[in-house]
């Protein structure tokens, strides 16, 4: 079985001539369909950065790519855009919610750009918001909804398109250890029920969830070990 | 993602900014506004100009005197001779001037009517022949004209306009009524209809009388003001006009290589001369009207810079979650779009108000195209000065979008 993420000595440079910095020396990574892998690492060792490149956001400086079997250096802005939406769902550590919108609304987003007809969107959007338990929210903007909350719409967000992986930028770094615990354990059921998961976090308790985690130090991979935490215990 | 998705984003985002987005629009609304208006009150104008110069007759000729009171003593006012009486007949000649239809002697000056108690100026006070009215195309309210045989015996009577009639007799009926003008008696015997005001001149405010009744007692014998001549048809007017012409040099011994001592005004000249000037005037106001137009694009264009800068974020969200650069340009195309239609939509209802309304004494005339014109401007106003804000905000690469604060 091919890896859903295959990465292949990736590099990725800011800036050029002497102020150039130089944020991924070089990261060999694949995944496995239904892994739960955490990324760790200091701030500035370019785990964000690795995270940006394999959810499409940001373009390498060198090495390979492939998401799924696609080969994602040979793809256009627009296939970029459409990869992002069928692929990649997306959580970010500031939830990133459109403002002045209703969470199902928001939770309804990608699939709008997906050009799916509006009874589909909303049956898909509100069981997606069922998952993460906000099924009495779905109404809701986000300005009303509490951290915790918004980052599970958000998680609603990222799933509804069913991609094939979920990516999360320490999506418990704004949160309460008790909105942290809610979303862990939406996370933890996603992976039982079979989807990938690459979350970064610098937070021990965070990674002790994942199957497998990795340590990103100054651009390189410096440990990658598999079956600790719960996955151990289990 | 279709159209009414788009549309519904794009409505939801101006919602977001109410006050901006009805300010932005009222920019757009001044615009289309003042395009119609001005363009109505430039158009009107010149249909007013139009009826006023055809109230006058297009087949008629005005002859006047060249030079007359001007060039003081020297060599010039040997050879410039008055108008007569005897000119005036002379053009009536089924021979010489086949295209003359009739040929009225016009002596005029201001005078003082009195009646009762009451005391007008009558600032025209015509005495001439009786083919005068229907020359200058001035029919009678009420009474009757005065007749050759009035002429012919130097009869006072006077035919008063309108204005001068109302200001002497109010509800009174003048006819038969004795008034005083410059202290000389004449008979009413009618009452010209109201032609309406136009320009500097109220053709209303005026009296005829017969031609020797006015020379006899208040201008003397001195020479005519003018010879008003009626040519068969308007389309016989410029072959008139060189009879007319041909008549008065043999008359005035004009060699063929000088200038006339007379001057021939023909009102279908005078009219392509007017209307030049209105519709000049047109397009200098919508020319202003077009620039305030601009003023408006130039400001839904900043304010949807503002808008695309202040949400960033929200763009690389939507890029993050596979908006493609199409919609994220649709997007805000759309909402310049619907900001300028309606801001046009609105303009179209103010111009097309504003133009019942009578603006300066003029009575604007909505020129159809103009409305089509201007909406169709105003779309394409949002989506030209919309497109370079949205091309910015749909190029934005994703992550530096998200990074945005």
């Amino acid at each position: 079985m091919s890896p859903v993420i295959e990465v292949v000595n990736l590099q990725k440079v800011y800036g050029s001539g002497a102020t150039a910095v130089r944020a991924l020396r070089g990261v060999d990574l694949s995944v496995q369909t239904g892994e739960y892998l955490a990324i760790m690492g200091a701030s500035g060792s370019g785990k964000s950065t690795l995270l940006n490149l394999i959810g499409c956001l940001d373009v390498p400086s060198g090495g390979s790519y492939r998401l799924d079997g696609i080969d994602v250096g040979s793809l256009n802005e627009r296939q970029l855009s459409l990869l992002r939406n069928r692929k990649i769902g997306f959580i970010f550590q500031s939830y990133n919610l459109v403002p002045r919108t209703s969470a199902l609304s928001n939770v309804e987003l990608p699939l709008v750009y997906a050009g799916l007809g509006r009874k589909e969107r909303r049956l898909r959007a509100r069981a997606a918001l069922d998952l993460v338990g906000l099924t009495d929210r779905a109404r809701h903007l986000p300005s009303e909804l509490s951290g915790g909350q918004q980052q599970r719409v958000a998680v609603a967000r990222a799933l509804v398109n069913a991609p094939a992986i979920v990516l999360a930028d320490e999506p418990t770094g704004n949160l309460d250890s008790e909105s942290t615990a809610e979303v862990l354990a939406v996370f933890d059921r996603l992976n039982a029920l079979g989807r990938t998961i690459v979350v970064i976090t610098h937070e021990d308790d965070v990674a002790w969830h994942a199957q497998r985690t990795v340590r990103v130090t100054d651009g390189r991979i410096v440990s990658d070990t598999a079956l600790q935490g719960a996955w151990a215990a289990r | 993602m279709n159209v009414i998705e788009i549309l519904r984003f794009a409505v939801r985002g101006l919602a977001a900014n109410k006050l901006r987005s009805s300010l932005t629009t009222l920019g757009i609304t001044i615009g289309v506004g003042a395009v119609i208006l001005l363009v109505a009150v430039g158009s009107g104008a010149s249909a007013a100009v139009e009826q006023s110069i055809a109230g006058l007759g297009t087949n008629v000729l005005t002859v006047t005197r060249q030079g007359g009171g001007f060039g003081g003593a020297g060599n010039n006012s040997g050879s410039t001779r008055q108008l007569t009486v005897d000119d005036a007949k002379s053009l009536v000649d089924p021979l010489g001037a086949p295209d003359v239809q009739a040929a009225s002697p016009v002596v005029s000056t201001s005078a003082t009517a009195v009646y009762g108690g009451f005391s007008h100026d009558v600032p025209q006070f015509t005495g001439t022949y009786p083919a005068y009215f229907e020359t200058t195309n001035s029919p009678l309210s009420s009474g009757a004209a005065f007749t050759d045989d009035d002429v012919t015996q130097a009869r006072r009577v006077v035919v008063l306009g309108a204005t001068a009639a109302q200001d002497l007799f109010g509800a009174e009926d003048p006819l038969g009524q004795q008034v005083l003008v410059n202290s000389i008696q004449f008979t009413v015997v009618g009452v010209l209809a109201s032609k309406g005001a136009n320009g500097l001149q109220n053709a209303d405010d005026s009296a005829v009388a017969p031609l020797p009744a006015v020379q006899n007692s208040i201008t003397g014998y001195g020479g005519l003001n003018q010879i008003v001549v009626q040519a068969k048809s308007a389309d016989a007017v410029t072959a008139a006009q060189a009879e007319v012409t041909a008549i008065l040099n043999a008359r005035h011994r004009i060699a063929a290589n000088r200038a006339s001592d007379f001057r021939i005004l023909n009102p279908s000249q005078l009219l392509a001369a007017r209307t030049e000037t209105t519709q000049t005037f047109t397009v200098l106001l919508g020319a202003v009207a077009a620039i305030s137009l601009l003023v408006g694009g130039i400001g839904v264009t900043n304010i949807m810079l503002v808008t695309v800068t202040e949400r960033i974020r929200e763009i690389g969200i939507r890029k993050a979650i596979g908006a493609t650069r199409s919609a994220i340009l649709g997007q805000f195309l759309a909402e310049a779009t619907l900001l300028s239609l309606f801001g046009g939509l609105l303009g179209v209802a103010v111009g097309v108000i504003g133009s019942q309304f009578r603006i300066v004494g003029i009575e604007p005339v909505v020129a159809p195209a103009s409305i089509p014109l201007a909406f169709g401007v105003s779309a394409l106003i949002g989506l030209f000065f919309g497109s370079y804000p949205a091309s910015r905000a749909a190029s934005l690469r994703p992550i530096e979008a998200l990074r945005h604060e």
